[in-house]
């Protein structure tokens, strides 16, 4: 019951005026800035970090405002995905596989309503699960050492053959080339450059942000051009919004999905490092697993393939700050940044945290609630208000998603160079996209190829060059147990069960749609 | 080599050709700036944030300092933007540390030495720590040498910066003291930034920690690891105290990780002048003195000169080092 009374305390100090305001201009821009190809999360918050201290903000205060920058941004990135099939962020890649082809068949207004519905059910109860959780955290980060992070990763990279590519080579040379990429920059572990042909720019390795913005935003600008100069106007152009209630069969049928997805997406975030990306593609790939093994209806306007990866990522951001009020540790990219802001606040984040400080972490758990509530007013009934921004024609989108995405990147980084890279991105993504290779791996490869190595590396080194301490503990056991069912059951036993699943696929297909 | 040693003499004839003693009153910076040359919340964006908020609250610069946040090679790309661009910008400072003097000491910073900068004057250090997990049956510092002289494979040190860098120096630093003869042997695992070393530690994947004393500060508060020793020349005060160097320990080793700042190597000296004595004068002031008691930084009062001596030591010092380890050749 302590626990419910700091969170009273906590409620006392975030309803304030200035605190109420300040949690509703970050919901709003964080929803835009969600939406808005190129601007996720982590740039988000990263632009609104000059606004709090300009303002001469408190420590609560500038939380609030940058906390709810980040709920907001990780509802907002659904907008673009599904409407556009461009991911406003990151973490919103998932939703694109099943969010565009709803809007396709011009149910986008239900396909909207319905992420909105999932990101408040994941982001509602991460948020209980982080007030029960962080103090209890210690127990669990410290299960996971090299050799289990790196079985981690090993499974999500196990499971991404059908996740976003029906031909599992294409998606197998995607992630290869993902890890490849990965490498690039100075090795954390020996602090030898590699790939780096002595340009000093490329001794951090590449910014996934970059990549992203590259492979996504520009080369969708490359398509654009390309066809444009076929055909009149792109026959996509206008997408109907449609009804934005989405019926009760359709609740009923994916609210299991929201929950399973929560849980999944909750625990992903609270593993250092794994953050909301990993929340929504490993929520999305074990929803597809459990209920579409086949892949009938996943990937063609699924709603359970829209509410699983809005549930898992917005589960994964709250799940995302409990490391970091925790441990100090972050659990995403966007919780480093705000551990920056902690820490030019004077604040240490850590295991003293909760007793020194104990106004400013209930103050702004109870923020993130408040938070979530005018996030769901705002991204339901106000849903029409962001996609007007969005639902401009893409003669005029397009060159607005190059100057933001040009912009944008500019604006974090400060570096020309960055610019080129991500041009470099672009083209690749348009020739990929060519040959029908899928991006997601590839982002996936940047983003966790670093970790993934180091921590194998780590594993080995602590047990001198014993390549058995990577099996060495249950955890790792399990995990690698999980990884190899998950890559070959469908290849083996696929066959055997086809026809069974050929029915039971035919039969849901037919309820979902 | 012969262009090396032409811009060495060039430079030798312009220091040579306008006398050091410059008022430090004939110079105000317009439009005053730091690079910091790492991404927000970092040591080196903190030091530019608190130097340049405090310069102005004491009265020093009517100005608001503007902090750009150049990431990315370590701070090379901040090093070289300096060099190649702005060598004769009389309003820009840049944050460093003993991270970039060990960059600069291993050649990491391709095509760059440190004469090509004026260094200007530190503002406190950071000292190391040696610690282990607060169950550990290793009691002091020799304890745990004397296991790693023995055996190496048996303990892994972790800490938050590559092989070469400066948490791993710290260790060889203190094994060489002890005497242990082969340093490449000792086992140090890179993570990703302190917090994550120190979870390592908790979590027993890892015997020791090697890190900074301000990064364990709030693991020792919260009673989770036991540090064996601070590398500082004394014990330092207040809630430091309890401490034990390596030195009391019979381990003569010192690794203080300074923060400081550097200025384009075509700065006028007026302006050079201007920033040491704005700077020190910060330094002396009470304010800054609660700053440091808050952040856990212990004193290192050097300016001008003296600052540019101190860095031209440590780097010799680090390269010393780095050649034994093969990490440079």
């Amino acid at each position: 019951m302590d626990t419910l009374s700091s969170l009273a305390d906590g409620f006392a100090i975030a309803l304030t005026w200035q605190n109420l305001l300040l949690a509703l201009l970050g919901c709003f821009l964080g929803t835009i800035m969600g939406a808005l190809p190129g601007l996720g999360p982590s740039n988000g918050v990263a632009i609104l970090i000059p606004l709090a201290f300009t303002l001469g903000l408190g420590a609560t205060p500038s939380l609030i405002l940058l906390t709810s920058v980040y709920y907001g941004a990780m509802y907002g990135g659904r907008i673009s995905s599904i409407l556009l099939n461009i991911p406003g962020d990151e973490p919103a890649m998932m939703t694109c596989l099943d969010g565009y082809p709803m809007a396709q068949k011009g149910m986008a207004g239900q396909a909207l309503s319905l992420s909105g519905i999932a990101s408040f059910v994941g982001s509602f109860f991460a948020t209980w699960g982080l007030i029960f959780l962080a103090p209890q955290l210690v127990k669990i980060a410290l299960l996971f050492g090299p050799a289990e992070y790196f079985a981690l990763f090993a499974l999500a990279f196990m499971t991404l053959g059908g996740v976003s590519s029906t031909n599992q080579a294409k998606s197998a040379f995607a992630a290869a080339l993902g890890l490849g990429l990965a490498m690039i920059g100075v090795d954390t572990q020996t602090g030898v450059p590699r790939f780096t042909f002595g340009e000093v720019h490329l001794y951090d390795g590449l910014d996934f942000l970059v990549a992203i913005v590259g492979l996504f935003a520009l080369s969708e600008v490359f398509i654009f051009l390309e066809n444009r100069h076929g055909e009149a106007d792109g026959k996509k152009a206008k997408i109907e919004v449609g009804p934005l209630t989405p019926s009760m069969s359709m609740l009923k049928q994916t609210t299991p999905t929201m929950l399973r997805s929560t849980v999944l997406g909750f625990l992903a975030g609270v593993l250092p490092g794994a953050g909301a990306s990993l929340g929504s593609f490993i929520s999305y790939s074990m929803e597809k697993r459990l209920v579409d093994p086949k892949g009938k209806t996943f990937g063609k306007g699924d709603p359970r393939g829209v509410a699983a990866p809005e549930a898992g990522n917005n589960a994964a951001a709250g799940g995302a700050l409990v490391p970091m009020l925790a441990l100090g540790v972050p659990g995403s990219g966007t919780t480093a940044v705000l551990l920056a802001v902690l820490l030019s606040l004077n604040i240490t984040p850590g295991p003293l945290l909760f007793s020194q400080n104990p106004d400013v972490v209930w103050g702004l758990i109870a923020a993130l609630f408040i938070a979530n509530f005018m996030l769901l007013a705002m991204n339901i009934p106000m849903v029409g208000l962001f996609t007007r921004v969005l639902m401009v024609p893409p003669r005029i989108l397009m060159p607005v998603v190059a100057m933001i995405s040009f912009v944008g990147i500019y604006g974090i980084s400060g570096s020309s160079f960055d610019l080129l890279v991500m041009v470099g991105f672009g083209l690749l993504g348009w020739i990929l996209r060519k040959f029908d290779v899928p991006l997601v791996p590839i982002i996936l490869g940047t983003l966790l190829g670093n970790s993934m190595e180091n921590n194998l590396r780590r594993a080995i080194t602590i047990d001198n060059g014993d390549w058995f301490t990577l099996v060495d503990t249950p955890l790792a056991l399990t995990l690698w147990a999980i990884a190899i069912i998950g890559f070959i059951l469908p290849l083996i036993i696929g066959r055997k069960v086809k026809a069974q699943m050929h029915e039971r696929g035919d039969h849901e297909g037919s309820t979902s749609d | 080599m012969i262009f090396k040693a032409t811009r060495l003499t060039v430079a030798a004839a312009l220091f040579g050709a306008f006398p050091l003693a410059v008022l430090a009153q004939d110079f105000t910076p317009e439009n005053p700036e730091c690079i910091a040359p790492a991404n927000p919340g970092g040591g080196w964006d903190f030091t530019c944030r608190q130097v340049g908020k405090s310069l102005q609250d004491e009265g020093l610069l009517s100005k608001t300092v503007q902090v750009v946040n150049l990431a990315g090679g370590g701070g090379g790309v901040a090093f070289a933007e300096v060099v190649n661009k702005r060598n004769d910008d009389n309003d820009l400072i840049v944050a460093a540390s003993t991270a970039t003097a060990t960059r600069l000491a291993q050649g990491a910073y391709p095509g760059n030495t440190m004469d090509q900068v004026r260094w200007l004057a530190s503002v406190g250090a950071d000292y190391g720590v040696i610690a282990v997990a607060k169950d550990s049956d290793i009691a002091d510092l020799p304890a745990l040498l004397e296991i790693i002289k023995n055996d190496p494979t048996k303990i892994s040190v972790a800490g938050g910066s590559a092989v070469g860098g400066w948490d791993h120096l710290k260790v060889l630093i203190a094994a060489n003291a002890y005497g242990i003869e082969d340093v490449r042997k000792i086992k140090y695992i890179a993570f990703d930034g302190g917090g994550e070393a120190v979870t390592q530690l908790l979590a027993g994947s890892v015997q020791a920690f090697t890190g900074d004393l301000s990064e364990a500060k709030g693991f020792v508060d919260s009673g989770d690891i036991k540090v064996l020793a601070v590398l500082s020349p004394e014990r330092l005060e207040g809630e430091f105290a309890d401490f034990p160097t390596a030195r009391e320990q019979g381990v003569e080793a010192i690794g203080a990780n300074w923060r400081g700042f550097y200025a384009p190597g075509g700065m006028s000296d007026a302006a050079y002048e201007a920033w040491v004595s704005k700077i020190g004068t910060l330094y002396a002031s009470d304010k800054w003195k609660e700053i440091m008691k808050t952040n856990g930084l212990a004193p290192l009062d050097l300016q001008g000169a003296e600052f540019e001596e101190f860095v031209a030591a440590s780097v010799q010092q680090i390269q010393d080092i780095s050649r034994e380890i093969g990490i440079i050749k």
